[in-house]
């Protein structure tokens, strides 16, 4: 029986956490974050998703003890996390938080995160490097892009998000059964909140440190940013239009 | 406009010719290269049947150049055919994104019993 399996039966149902972590050719970070997390949550099992990395992304994240699951070729990073997502509602987890592969999020943070999951009654927990912080180690490009999608989000979802495009994300398991059916699957973040929006779910945003990467570079180039807006966007405007009903004014203020 | 449309003829023959060798050879399947005949045969028969021609002409108001309405229409046929395509190329993704989801985590719950058969 796998960690995993071994943590579902054994623990009481209302602590039953997972940390997921994506992860692509992440061999010289991801063992670093595995032992992050099992020093800052020492008995919650960690399982790496690995999107088919052509490096010893697996090697090292084993050898660090995580549990690994392995996609047999790449399917960016919403389908990666979605795999993570079916595979943690299938056991039974009442609870997964989300920590990138690349070492950017403070593996510190997720006893808060897990505490305003728990305790909020919000479906969706967002480490956000705004709501005390001053979004440091964040690019130029990236907080024009957050302060622009946070402008286009404020009307959506009714009340403001101040760091949309973390992936710094904690779901209990209402989330995880919607994201386990449908997940946005090239630029998740953004469109992830919309999705839960039009559940009625709730969102709240946790403080949080922002680490710079580990090892190697963001892929991100001016051309890659605009048709990441122009993608997000897109994907924005299809769920709203998809929203069945609409939502009353006074579920939205939650 | 004799000439151009001799040369339509041929090239809405050939695309005929080659659909039927693919799928002879099994590279597309049958249900796919109906569309394709459709489009080929659309433009065979407006690039003989010339009063056919013309009254289409007529109709979409371009009757100084009869051929263009022959553009438009296979234009418009082939169109229909891309977003047909696109249509299937985003049900294949989503299914093949769902199977290698599905088979990466059949994957781990083997390892897992054979991990738990070995203890």
């Amino acid at each position: 029986m796998s960690a995993l399996e071994t943590n579902t039966g054994g623990k009481a149902r209302s602590t039953r956490l997972l940390i997921l972590v994506p992860a692509f050719n992440e061999e010289g970070a991801v063992g670093g974050v595995v032992r992050a997390v099992h020093q800052a949550m020492p008995d919650v099992p960690v399982l790496v998703v690995d999107d088919c990395s052509q490096d010893a992304t697996v090697t090292v994240a084993r050898g660090a003890g995580a549990e690994v699951l392995a996609l047999p070729h790449h399917l960016g990073l919403g389908g990666c996390v979605q795999a993570g997502y079916k595979l943690a509602f299938e056991l039974g987890y009442e609870y997964v938080i989300r920590v990138d592969g690349d070492g950017q999020h403070d593996a510190r943070d997720i006893p808060k995160m897990f505490e305003a999951l728990r305790g909020s009654g919000c479906e969706m927990v967002i480490g956000s490097r705004y709501v005390n912080g001053d979004g440091t180690n964040t690019s130029l490009l990236r907080a024009a892009g957050i302060r622009f999608f946070r402008a286009v989000l404020r009307p959506i979802l009714g009340k403001p998000v101040r760091d949309p495009t973390s992936g710094f994300v904690g779901v209990n398991r209402s989330a995880l059964e919607v994201f386990s059916r449908s997940f946005p699957l090239e630029y998740p973040e953004i469109e992830a909140l919309v999705v839960l929006q039009r559940r009625r779910f709730r969102f709240v945003e946790v403080p949080c440190r922002m680490l710079p990467r580990r090892t190697g570079r963001s892929s991100i180039t001016p051309m890659k940013s605009i048709y990441y807006i122009v993608h997000v966007l897109l994907g924005v405007f299809v769920n709203v239009l998809k929203y069945e009903r609409r939502i009353p004014k006074e579920s939205r203020r939650a | 406009m004799d000439r151009l449309l001799n040369a339509m003829t041929v090239l809405s023959v050939l695309l005929i010719v080659l659909v039927l060798v693919s799928v002879r050879r099994a590279r597309i399947r049958v249900e796919y290269s109906v569309s394709w005949l459709i489009g080929a045969v659309v433009l065979l028969v407006l690039s003989r049947t010339r009063w056919l021609l013309h009254f289409i002409a007529d109709a979409v108001g371009v009757v100084t150049f009869p051929p263009l309405a022959l553009f438009l229409l296979v234009g418009c046929v082939f169109l229909v055919i891309f977003y047909r395509f696109s249509m299937i190329i985003s049900q294949l993704k989503d299914d093949n994104i769902a199977l290698a989801q599905r088979v990466a985590i059949l994957e781990y719950h083997i390892q897992s019993l054979k991990d738990q058969a070995a203890v």
